[in-house]
């Protein structure tokens, strides 16, 4: 098997990353893994999670663009920071917060790969959070209202159904 | 020196709290990680943007109900002596990276030591609570009371879709690493700890040494906390280490009761040795002083060793670190050295007059 970096020479380093049941695997050589500054698992001076994760953002651009997909890629750069995507890769750490803005094309299947999701479903801050809270409460209330009237409690749906619209207009007044 | 009172104990008072299942979780932690709108992270930002975190995230006046909570101390990272930073990190209050890499950080300590909010480190908050024992929950509810107290204030960066935003990729969503510390030697012997760390790993949860990130398992501690934190609530996070944790627990219990039952002479001679070996050693490495250690811990749990404490075991864990050993006898040693006032602090704390 050649390294799928250089695609030159035989790739003799083969990591296996398990994700949420997801498997991706890796195959490069060792001249690709010390020139792109990867750590070897194993071998002296440890191993970070920064490492593994610039690891992971490189091979799929790499990837990408080896697949044709991303032929017509311009430079990726953060306007508030300039921290550009390459150099993120390289540091596997966001530069602030609006690097999430720029680079949001690319991210999902990162973020799918490390939490095996995409969106947030947690906690949402008080201030300035509240639409956000509303919008999940709705969102709530549909789902419960379609399970009653699956289960034909109408009654009960009806009540729903209304406390909904109430909502909905709460929250477009707002 | 305001840190002074941090670093002369090895043991916060918040370890001698009483907990359930203390025997094999040792402790809890949970840690939030938070950034301030509009401001560049740590990694970027520049010295007067660090500044300018550290003023506003600083301001204890503004952070009022903190108080609530207990007494709190601010401390400037360069105010403390790079020893001091040392044996901090020894104790879990600050992390390597707020001790070495971190411009304009500081740490808030609540007197008891169970809350540490450092500033300016990877991400510019993080607020971290700790708890003896098996209190996963409770560290939660106590680390989210914080973080209101700071956003009542504070514009964090957050993002409909993504959540808190962090600096690094791995901490996006709810910026929430919780984890537990457990002592899980029975395991180890019964050769069964590789299965069931295998098995962690595919339910979203990850295995360390103690001293985080890279480091080793030393004395069959291993720190296991929730690797995803993006697409789940706090609540699946905390419930699901949870109940992982539990598990693990019984499994810990049932190979101890095994153990005790099919090779009870082995077990109490192992034990024994080790005590004996901790007991009068003239030099000990900090290997073989965290695993005779642990077979202590073990015997005290077990029943086969009295006259020492939970409490005098945890405290061994810190102070036989290469920082706090530097601390107590004050002066810079060579590995040698070392090997002998670790076994010289061992012998004391082990001698049966300290009881």
């Amino acid at each position: 098997m050649l390294c799928q970096e250089c695609g030159n020479k035989p790739a003799t380093l083969h990591f296996t990353k398990i994700v949420s049941g997801e498997k991706t695997e890796f195959h490069i050589c060792e001249s690709c893994a010390r020139e792109k500054g990867e750590m070897i698992p194993g071998v002296s001076g440890g191993f970070s999670i920064h490492s593994l994760l610039s690891g992971l953002i490189d091979f799929d651009t790499a990837n990408k663009i080896k697949s044709g997909v991303g032929k017509d890629i311009q430079p990726l750069r953060c306007e508030d920071c300039g921290m550009t995507y390459s150099q993120f890769s390289k540091a596997g750490r966001f530069g602030c917060s609006s690097c999430y803005k720029y680079f949001n094309t690319r991210l999902d299947p990162l973020f799918k790969r490390v939490h095996g999701s995409t969106s947030h479903v947690g906690k949402v801050p008080i201030r300035g959070g509240a639409q956000i809270q509303v919008k999940r409460r709705l969102q709530d209330m549909k789902n419960e209202l379609q399970l009653r009237i699956a289960q034909e409690e109408f009654e009960e749906a009806a009540t729903l159904r209304d406390q909904i619209r109430e909502l909905e207009k709460g929250s477009i007044e707002q | 020196m305001p840190n002074l009172r941090f670093t002369e104990k090895a043991l916060s008072d918040w370890m001698l709290g009483n907990a359930n299942d203390s025997d094999i979780a040792i402790s809890s932690r949970v840690r939030v990680a938070r950034n301030l709108q509009h401001i560049p992270f740590p990694l970027l930002a520049t010295s007067e943007q660090s500044m300018e975190v550290l003023d506003r995230l600083s301001d204890m006046e503004k952070y009022d109900s903190l108080k609530s909570l207990g007494t709190f101390y601010m401390l400037p990272l360069d105010d403390i002596a790079p020893l001091d930073r040392k044996v901090l990190v020894e104790k879990h209050l600050i992390s390597p990276s707020l001790a070495n890499e971190s411009e304009h950080g500081a740490v808030i300590l609540s007197e008891d030591e169970s809350i540490s909010i450092m500033i300016n480190e990877e991400d510019h908050l993080r607020i971290q609570c700790l708890y003896p024992g098996f209190q996963v929950r409770e560290a939660w509810e106590k680390a989210t009371v914080i973080d209101d107290i700071f956003e009542a204030h504070i514009d964090y960066a957050f993002d409909d879709t993504r959540g808190y935003l962090t600096s690094c990729p791995t901490n996006v969503g709810t910026g929430l690493r919780a984890s537990v510390m457990m002592h899980l030697p029975a395991l180890v012997m019964t050769q069964q700890i590789n299965r069931i760390l295998s098995a962690v790993s595919q339910v979203g949860l990850t295995v360390r040494g103690i001293y985080g990130e890279g480091s080793e398992a030393v004395g069959n501690i291993f720190q296991i906390s929730n690797q995803i934190t993006l697409g789940q609530t706090e609540s699946e996070i905390i419930d699901n280490l949870h109940s992982v944790v539990l598990q693990i627990i019984e499994h810990e219990k049932n190979a101890r009761e095994r153990l005790l039952k099919e090779s009870k002479l082995r077990m109490t001679d192992r034990v024994r040795r080790s005590y004996g070996i901790l007991s009068y050693a003239e030099m000990l490495d900090s290997k073989e002083a965290a695993q005779r250690l642990s077979d202590v811990r073990l015997g005290m749990d077990l029943g086969i060793i009295e006259g020492t404490s939970t409490s005098v075991m945890n405290e061994l864990n810190v102070m036989t670190q290469p920082g706090f050993l530097q601390k107590t006898f004050g002066e810079a040693m060579n590995t040698e050295e070392r090997d002998v006032y670790r076994a010289k602090l061992i012998r004391e704390k082990l001698s049966p007059q300290q009881h």
